[in-house]
């Protein structure tokens, strides 16, 4: 989902809260995580308790969803997010050198955080952009047809 | 007078700057003093023409694109004028691209506002779900059957086969579940179908609910798609005050409501029963089958789980009678299939074709060849778990059987097409890569075999004992192929084995493996 760029630090309040207003929907695991992340950013280790509190199971239960879907942080995003496609339809199109561009610009590894806390780079596995690639998503704004200069006008805005 | 103009909100189109030509206009028309109405539409995918604008006249819609933030100033000139503009397409339903199709599916992709119910049903929306209330559960799901729809998602199950069984079995709560967690790189129709025909899909879904007796819906949307999930949110609550939803919906007796919900970047996910599960709050694993889940699905209850084409290919179905469209197609591929040409293309989109057509017509002729003017040399088709074909299979025509006899797999109806720059067995190294990274863990052959699969291709980049890692490769590749619970370990070996049989020489196969032997 777009990431918000600014979200609360993590309060239990809050997070109960956000919590019980998924507890009417069948299935409410998923959509807690989403409301919890959407809310801070990320899912605080405090949480899993109260989580497998409300549904009646247990913490690893959902520490195991948690950890398994690639969406959900274990810890804070930088201020800004930078999501780089890495599938098929943007290699073919000139993804590689380009995601090698980033990280060399950036001076981080795809999946980690720049140690100012500017920006996350992430690879994302398709963005559905394929006939307009390669493709890039910066705080939930889409961009394709992506070639250095672009990238390097997405990488400045990234590192403010 | 007021001047109207559509330009598309699909993701796409605003990928390469849609909002901005949008504002632009808007302010150029200020300027101006000129009335500019902009209806916000899908896309028509012509991609490589994005961002098209597309401009009302009496004698139907003018195309102009690709269209720059630049462009606008003088294009409202040329709109005020005479409407001579170098960037003209002339009439949109003109366009050789569109004009070759047949669109059945997308029919109103890129024309309707997607979020208007009124302009929906102006455009024939509705009919097919009034059809289904006419006919009763057990007719609707005859024309489906005799439609020869099959599931749109890759496996290419007859749905109305699906459909009978839930009917049929017995349950206090049945599910409708949409799969909309299409993450085949060089796909996008079910996005596109989304943001731009939303109804289109809660209609079958609600056709789908009226058949077997199902009243509660879910569309399970990737994360990915922040856009589609925002329209088919969108859509869901003017379906329900339209009456498309509800307790009873269209004034019948049947009930059918749904919701959207949304995955969380686990590629699996797109497997049916690992949706499931993943819907159900819990690790998206995949189930053993059976029990199937028109039997035991959702919550154990029995559900239709069918991809977002195969729904919103229903409607169409029951208002134009299953013989309109069985008439398309060859063999045992009926109707049409939305083929999304990707990657390194010209002219990338969205074709929605009968089956039948010729690989090489997609690739050459309609896509046009690379967007770098470089040779093409391998395509792959149905997404990262589908074979790499050659030229020499060029002539293979889009038919599920067809790419079947030729070890590949239509999928989702993607072709990525790449140049000759590509290296084929870096290809088939993140093949496996993937596959390793996005494996649910729930079957050996598939979260071993993916691993060791990587190194064993490592090794023979390597030239390390390459005639002996080359067995070793296609060893594994069986024991994953036929021991692997579900195709996302079950079909990995399609791209690797295709580009080590199409494309030896990039697996060092001359000079280096005879120097090595």
């Amino acid at each position: 989902m777009a990431m918000k760029t600014s979200q609360v630090p993590w309060n239990k309040e809050i997070a109960l809260e956000r919590i019980r207003a998924c507890l009417d929907q069948e299935g409410p695991l998923l959509p807690i995580l989403h409301a919890l992340q959407e809310e801070f950013g990320y899912i605080d280790e405090a949480a899993e308790p109260l989580i497998a509190e409300a549904l009646n199971i247990s913490r690893a239960e959902v520490h195991g969803v948690v950890t398994f879907y690639h969406d959900f942080r274990r810890a804070p995003a930088g201020r800004h997010v930078l999501k780089l496609c890495r599938a098929e339809a943007c290699q073919a199109a000139g993804g590689d050198p380009l995601a090698a561009h980033a990280e060399a610009r950036l001076g981080v590894e795809m999946g980690t955080t720049a140690p100012d806390g500017s920006v996350t780079l992430e690879p994302i596995y398709c963005l559905g952009l394929c006939a307009v690639a390669p493709s890039a998503m910066l705080d939930g704004r889409l961009v394709g047809r992506l070639d250095q200069a672009r990238l390097d006008a997405l990488l400045a805005e990234a590192q403010q | 007078m007021t001047l109207r103009l559509y330009i598309p909100r699909d993701a796409a189109a605003l990928a390469v700057g849609a909002d901005e030509v949008a504002t632009a206009i808007r302010a150029a028309a200020a300027r101006r003093n000129v009335a500019v109405e902009i209806i916000r539409i899908g896309s028509r995918g012509l991609f490589w023409l994005e961002p098209m604008v597309e401009v009302a006249t009496p004698a139907g819609r003018l195309a102009y694109g690709p269209v720059a933030p630049t462009d606008v100033d003088g294009l409202l000139d040329a709109l005020l004028r005479d409407g001579m503009h170098a960037l003209g397409l002339g009439p949109t339903e003109d366009i050789p691209w569109l004009k070759r199709q047949t669109r059945l599916t997308f029919v109103r992709c890129g024309i309707v506002d997607p979020l208007s119910l009124a302009d929906y049903r102006a455009h024939g929306g509705g009919r097919g779900l009034a059809k289904a209330l006419a006919l009763g559960p057990d007719a609707t799901i005859e024309e489906v059957l005799q439609s020869g729809l099959r599931g749109r998602g890759g496996a290419g199950f007859p749905t109305g086969i699906k459909w009978r069984t839930v009917a049929q079995a017995q349950g206090p709560q049945k599910y409708i579940v949409c799969n909309a967690d299409e993450g085949d790189s060089g796909t996008f129709a079910d996005r596109m179908l989304m943001e731009g025909d939303p109804f289109v899909l809660i209609e079958g879904m609600a056709i789908a609910g009226i058949a077997t007796g199902a009243t509660k819906g879910f569309v399970y949307i990737r994360s990915e798609y922040p856009h589609a999930v925002a329209a088919m949110q969108a859509a869901i609550v003017a379906a329900r005050q339209g009456g498309l939803l509800g307790k009873t919906i269209a004034g019948s007796a049947f009930s059918f409501d749904m919701e959207v919900r949304v995955g969380a970047g686990a590629y699996v996910c797109g497997e049916e029963t690992s949706l499931l599960d993943s819907l159900e709050g819990k690790r998206g694993q995949v189930r053993a089958k059976p029990p199937l889940p028109a039997h035991k699905g959702l919550f154990g209850r029995p559900t239709v789980i069918n991809n977002v084409l195969s729904l919103a290919s229903v409607p169409i179905i029951l208002d134009k009678g299953a013989a309109f469209y069985r008439d398309f197609g060859m063999g045992r591929s009926r109707g049409t299939m939305p083929i999304q040409l990707a990657g390194n293309i010209k002219q990338g989109g969205l074709f929605e074709t009968a089956f039948g057509i010729t690989l090489g017509e997609l690739v050459d002729d309609i896509g046009g060849g690379t967007f770098s003017g470089r040779p093409v040399r391998a395509v792959q088709v149905g997404g990262p778990l589908g074979a790499y074909f050659p030229r020499a299979l060029f002539d293979t025509p889009f038919d599920y059987e067809a790419f079947a006899a030729r070890d590949g797999l239509i999928g989702h109806g993607g072709i990525v097409v790449f140049d000759d720059t590509v290296d084929m067995a870096k290809q088939a190294r993140f093949a496996l890569e993937f596959c390793s990274i996005e494996s649910c863990g729930k079957c050996t052959p598939c979260r071993i075999g993916s691993s060791r699969g990587v190194e064993v291709i490592d090794r023979i980049m390597r030239d390390e004992k390459r005639a002996a890692n080359l067995e070793v490769l296609e060893d594994l590749c069986n024991t994953m192929k036929f021991g692997s619970l579900c195709a996302l370990g079950g079909f990995t070996p399609y791209p690797v084995m295709s580009a080590l049989t199409h494309f030896p020489e990039d697996f060092g196969a001359q000079p280096r493996l005879q120097a090595a032997e």
